[in-house]
Formats: C-alpha cells, sequence, structure tokens
C-alpha cells in the first residue's frame, strides 16, 4: 500500500497548490484587473494606495470567506455522506439551511436588523438553524440507537416545512423585503463584518481538525454500520458527534454566505474520484476542493457581468453540475 | 471459552431466541445449524455484541462481551457475515481496513507490521494476486475468500461466520471450508460457523448445535446431533441418513415427494 499512499498525499497537495493559485487570481481579477506585477507592488509598497485597499479591503476578505465557507461546506459534505453511505446527501439535504433560511426571513419581515444591526442577519440564521439541528437530533434520539435512515427523512420533511413558511411570509411580505429574502437565500460572499469572517474561518478549521479525530470511524462505516461495529467502532457515538459537528459546519456556513448550493454535494464527490475514498486524505482534500471551487467561482461572479455581480450560488450550480457530468461521462466508472 | 447463559433475545418486541444455553471450547470448530428462522444469525448477532440481550448473557473468556471495550472484543473475535458493503474499494484497501482495531491512539498511517499482517492473510486465502482489483470486479466466491481474509487480518482467537459458504458452487464451498480447517488445526483459530448445508456442517465441524424455533433442540458432535428422526422432526421433511464412504461422517439423502409416493405404494 506504501506505494499508493505517497500518490494520495502527492494529490493533497496538488489540491492545496490549486488552491494557492486561484486564491492569487482571484485577487488579481475584478472590475479593476490587477497584474500581479501591480498587485505585488502595492503590497509591498503599503497603505495608502488605491489598490492596498481594493486587494486587502475588498476582495482579500472575499478569499477567505470563500476559503472558510467552501471548506466547510464541501467537508459537511463529505461527512454527512460517509455517515449516511448516500451519495446523493449534501449539507442541505438535512433542512439546516432551510431553517436558516427561514430564520432570516423572518428577521428581514420584522425588520430586527433596525434595532440590531449588522450581525442580525446570520444571527437569525444560525438560530434558525441551531433549532433544525436540535429537532432532527432530538426527534432522533429519544429512541435509543439514532436510525440513520429516519434522520435523513426527519431533516427532508423539515426542509418542506420551512421552505413552506418561507413561501408564506414572501407571499405576505413587501417588495423590499422580497427582494432583500431572495438575495440572502441564493448566496453571497459579501461580508462587511471581518468579525464574522474570523469566526467562520476559526469554525471551519477546527471543523476539521475534529474530523480526524473520526478518520477511522468514517472509513469503517464504509462497510456498513454492523461491520464498523465488529472493527471495533462505536457507532452510536461516532454517528451523534458526526452529526452534530456537519450541522455546526453547515449551519454557520448558511448563516453567514446564504444558501451557496452544490459545494457540499458536488466537491466530495469529484474529490472522491480524484484521490479515493479514504478519509485520511478525503477529509482534508475536499476542504480544498471545497474552497478552491468556492473561491472561483465567486471570483467569476464578480467579473462576469461587472461592475455589477451574479449571485455566486447560480454559479457553483451551473460550473458545478456541468463539470460534475462531464467528469462522471468523461471516466465512464461509477462514483457512487 | 464462548458461553452463552440462557440468553433470551430479538428484534422489537418479538423474541427469536428463548433461553439459549451453549459453551463453545477454544480451539473446535463449531457448527450452528438449523432451518430458516430457526434464529442462527440472531444468535450470531448477540455473540458479536450487534444485537443487545434481552435476558441472560454471552461470556467471552468469562467476561461478559458488553462489558469488554469495543477495541478490545474487535481484537478477540472476528466476524465474517453475509451483507457487507465494500463500496468502491479495492481489495487491498478492504483488508487493510480490518488493522483499525489495532490502531494506536494518533496512529494516522499503516505500519509495515500492518501491511505485512494484511499480505499474510492474503496469501493464506490464495487472494494477493486480486489486491488491486476492485471489489466490485471479483466473482462470489473470491469474494468470500477476500472477506475470510479481511477477518484474518484482524488477528481474532475467535472466527464467526454466517454462511460463507452459500450462494457458493461445489468447488468455493470445499476451497472455503478446507480454508477454515486448515486456520482452526494450524492457527489454533476457533471457529463459529452458520451453515446451511447439513453435509458439510457433519463433515467439517466437530460439535454442532442444532436451533429450532429459537432454542437449542441439541447440541453434540455430528455423529449424534445428525441423525433422521431429530432432522426429520427439526425440519419436517423426510431423509435417509447414511455414511460418507470415505469419512464415515453423517451424509443425509434428501427424499422427493414422488420417490417417497413409490415407497408407499409398494
Amino acid at each position: 500500500m506504501s506505494n499508493r499512499a505517497m500518490p494520495r498525499t502527492v494529490r493533497v497537495i496538488m489540491l492545496g497548490g490549486a488552491l494557492l493559485l486561484i486564491a492569487a487570481m482571484s485577487l488579481c481579477l475584478g472590475p479593476t484587473a490587477l497584474s500581479v506585477k501591480r498587485s505585488v507592488h502595492a503590497i509591498i509598497s503599503g497603505h495608502n494606495t488605491t489598490e492596498y485597499s481594493i486587494l486587502f479591503d475588498i476582495r482579500l476578505p472575499r478569499i477567505i470567506l470563500g476559503f472558510a465557507i467552501g471548506g466547510a461546506l464541501s467537508l459537511a459534505g463529505v461527512i454527512l455522506q460517509g455517515l449516511f453511505r448516500n451519495p446523493l446527501v449534501e449539507p442541505y439535504t438535512m433542512g439546516i439551511s432551510g431553517g436558516a433560511a427561514l430564520g432570516v426571513s423572518l428577521a428581514i419581515v420584522l425588520k430586527l436588523y433596525r434595532s440590531m444591526g449588522l450581525l442580525t442577519l446570520p444571527f437569525a440564521g444560525f438560530i434558525g438553524a441551531a433549532i433544525v439541528i436540535s429537532m432532527i437530533y432530538f426527534i432522533n434520539i429519544r429512541k435509543k440507537t439514532l436510525k440513520i435512515q429516519s434522520l435523513l427523512l426527519t431533516g427532508v420533511m423539515i426542509s418542506f416545512i420551512s421552505s413552506s413558511f418561507i413561501m408564506l411570509i414572501m407571499a405576505v411580505s413587501r417588495t423590499e423585503d422580497l427582494h432583500g429574502i431572495i438575495f440572502w437565500i441564493m448566496g453571497s460572499l459579501e461580508e462587511p463584518s471581518w468579525f464574522l469572517i474570523k469566526v467562520m474561518l476559526v469554525t471551519s478549521l477546527a471543523g476539521l481538525a475534529l474530523s480526524y479525530i473520526f478518520w477511522k470511524d468514517l472509513n469503517a462505516l464504509r462497510l456498513g454500520e454492523e461491520e464498523a461495529t465488529h472493527l471495533g467502532i462505536n457507532t452510536e457515538r461516532a454517528k451523534r458527534a458526526l452529526f452534530v459537528l456537519a450541522s455546526i459546519l453547515t449551519g454557520c456556513a448558511v448563516s453567514v454566505g446564504g444558501i451557496i448550493g452544490f459545494v457540499g454535494l458536488i466537491i466530495p464527490h469529484l474529490v472522491r474520484m480524484f484521490i479515493g475514498s479514504d478519509h485520511r486524505a478525503l477529509l482534508v482534500g475536499s476542504f480544498l476542493g471545497g474552497a478552491s471551487f468556492l473561491i472561483f467561482c465567486d471570483t467569476v461572479a464578480r467579473i462576469i457581468v461587472a461592475p455589477s455581480e451574479l449571485p455566486v450560488g447560480v454559479i457553483t450550480g451551473i460550473l458545478g453540475g456541468s463539470f460534475f457530468i462531464y467528469a462522471l461521462t468523461k471516466k465512464g466508472k461509477s462514483v457512487v | 471459552m464462548f458461553e452463552i447463559r440462557d440468553l433470551t433475545c430479538g428484534y422489537e418486541e418479538r423474541f427469536h431466541l428463548k433461553g439459549v444455553d451453549l459453551a463453545i471450547k477454544e480451539g473446535g470448530f463449531f457448527g450452528i445449524i438449523g432451518p430458516n428462522g430457526s434464529g442462527k444469525t440472531t444468535l450470531l448477532r448477540a455473540m458479536t455484541r450487534i444485537l443487545r440481550p434481552g435476558k441472560g448473557e454471552v461470556l467471552l473468556r468469562g467476561k461478559n462481551i458488553w462489558h469488554i471495550g469495543l477495541g478490545e472484543l474487535a481484537r478477540t473475535i472476528s466476524v465474517v457475515s453475509q451483507n457487507v458493503s465494500t463500496d468502491d474499494l479495492n481489495v487491498g484497501e478492504f483488508v487493510l481496513l480490518s488493522r483499525i482495531p489495532h490502531y494506536r491512539g494518533l496512529q494516522f498511517l499503516e505500519t509495515k507490521h500492518d501491511e505485512e499482517i494484511a499480505d499474510n492473510a492474503m496469501i493464506l486465502t490464495d487472494t494477493l494476486k486480486f489486491k488491486d482489483r476492485a471489489m466490485s470486479e471479483i466473482s462470489g466466491g473470491e469474494r468470500q475468500l477476500v472477506l475470510i481474509a479481511r477477518a484474518l487480518a484482524q488477528e481474532p482467537k475467535y472466527l464467526l461466520l454466517d454462511e460463507p459458504t452459500s450462494h457458493l458452487d461445489i468447488t468455493h464451498q470445499v476451497r472455503v471450508l478446507d480454508l477454515l480447517k486448515r486456520l482452526n488445526r494450524e492457527l489454533s483459530l476457533t471457529v463459529i460457523i452458520v451453515l446451511h448445508d447439513l453435509n458439510l456442517a457433519s463433515e467439517y465441524c466437530d460439535r454442532v448445535a442444532l436451533l429450532s424455533g429459537g432454542a437449542v433442540y441439541k447440541e453434540g458432535s455430528p455423529q449424534d446431533v445428525l441423525d433422521y428422526k431429530t432432522i426429520e422432526d427439526v425440519y419436517k421433511t423426510v431423509v435417509v441418513v447414511e455414511k460418507n464412504p470415505i469419512s464415515l461422517k453423517p451424509y443425509i439423502i434428501l427424499i422427493s415427494e414422488e420417490e417417497r409416493r413409490k415407497v408407499r405404494k409398494k
């Protein structure tokens, strides 16, 4: 196996390299295209130039947020797909995004931001997500064992319920609120608060580190729950911990960035095609892949119709979906 | 020593096993036989800590298996069950997964030692040649051997198998059981095996337990257990028990309805 372990490490490093490259490209591209030379110059020469403020106040925060949210969503996707052993599960299947969206819609309609300011929407989103997570968890945990299929079904149902409520809110809300809700739902990496960006970054990196406590569990779960038990894995503990971990990652990502689709579904699959399904490489690989993908999509969203911009969720859907179909047909082998 | 004391357990409220008592000695080749639904697999699941007993207990070397740590248990017994999902793994990776209970705290990569043990298990089972093939690409018989290789690489003292020969042709049935017999003799590995085929059980097992309706109907050597009266009682089927001319062990012959009528007419 050692001859195979090497390429796997190399492949992870390649993903890391791709991430750096995409981040650098994203830093240079925008309505005001800055050449690499000018960017480097701006970085060296200091604080007071326009270039410096474009780079560090406008583009860098988005890149960092893209890194954190893309990584978190993709990591949550890999964990949930491993846990449910179901290739169609993604962070949003669990109804967490629905809960967050409902929280945000309520906050917009009730004009809570007037009293609470900048952090209102992320905060409302997080509350919504947290309520849904605890509902799913407690509905399913009352029985002694966490039944993975009913967990999934409860999540899907809660997702339906909350989207119905959002429809209701949208139907009765005024035009300017409606606009706000729709834009939030489509997702964006535009985030004026450095505080939230830092929180998101710390959360997703901590999530990545914590997920490695469970690499044995995730690898063993590939054989099914009973087989994992035969390999000495405490599957109940693993299921609970991993569900909570994935939920928190998703909840944070959704409350800060809105509903950015496809990252958590497609990236884990693509990375699995690239480095195999051993979670030791897959967890970090997916994180890097998700981060690169989201930064790339956000760059496209910023420049394609400059000076205005498209919602990044639109780009992730179109690019991710088409690339995934291409990869499936080209490889000609089943991923799932 | 595997001791099962007054074990009652099952799924939800229905009990499939009622008051099972069994003692399985170390180093033996123990068969669990019985008709469909008699509780063979349930018994195996109770012995491997998948099903919690409603009443009674399962003791492994004198300790209740529910009080043994999962890791320690996995280093003592390994299980070859009927439905393993093999994902998109290749054979080498699949066998190496069995080393999971042996990893130490923060160990992140498999060591040379782990790889050697996995390779050895594949050599013993004659599956090393498939090492780089995908699990989905090998045949049913090869797959069964790989499952055994994985169980062996777990370095157990006890090997529990749930019908490892079902769906296999006679070549592979004999290959699998000969292999198990060899492991039993050479590595003094205790084999506990659920078998459907009474003749295979008779041929290979030192002792068998015949289950019927969730209880042990009879336990003992194949010669003691497999007589025509017992089998007709439990299986509700007319059989003739002869002796295998080579091994002199009981050999069960089925009689079709047509032949039964002919006999009756005479």
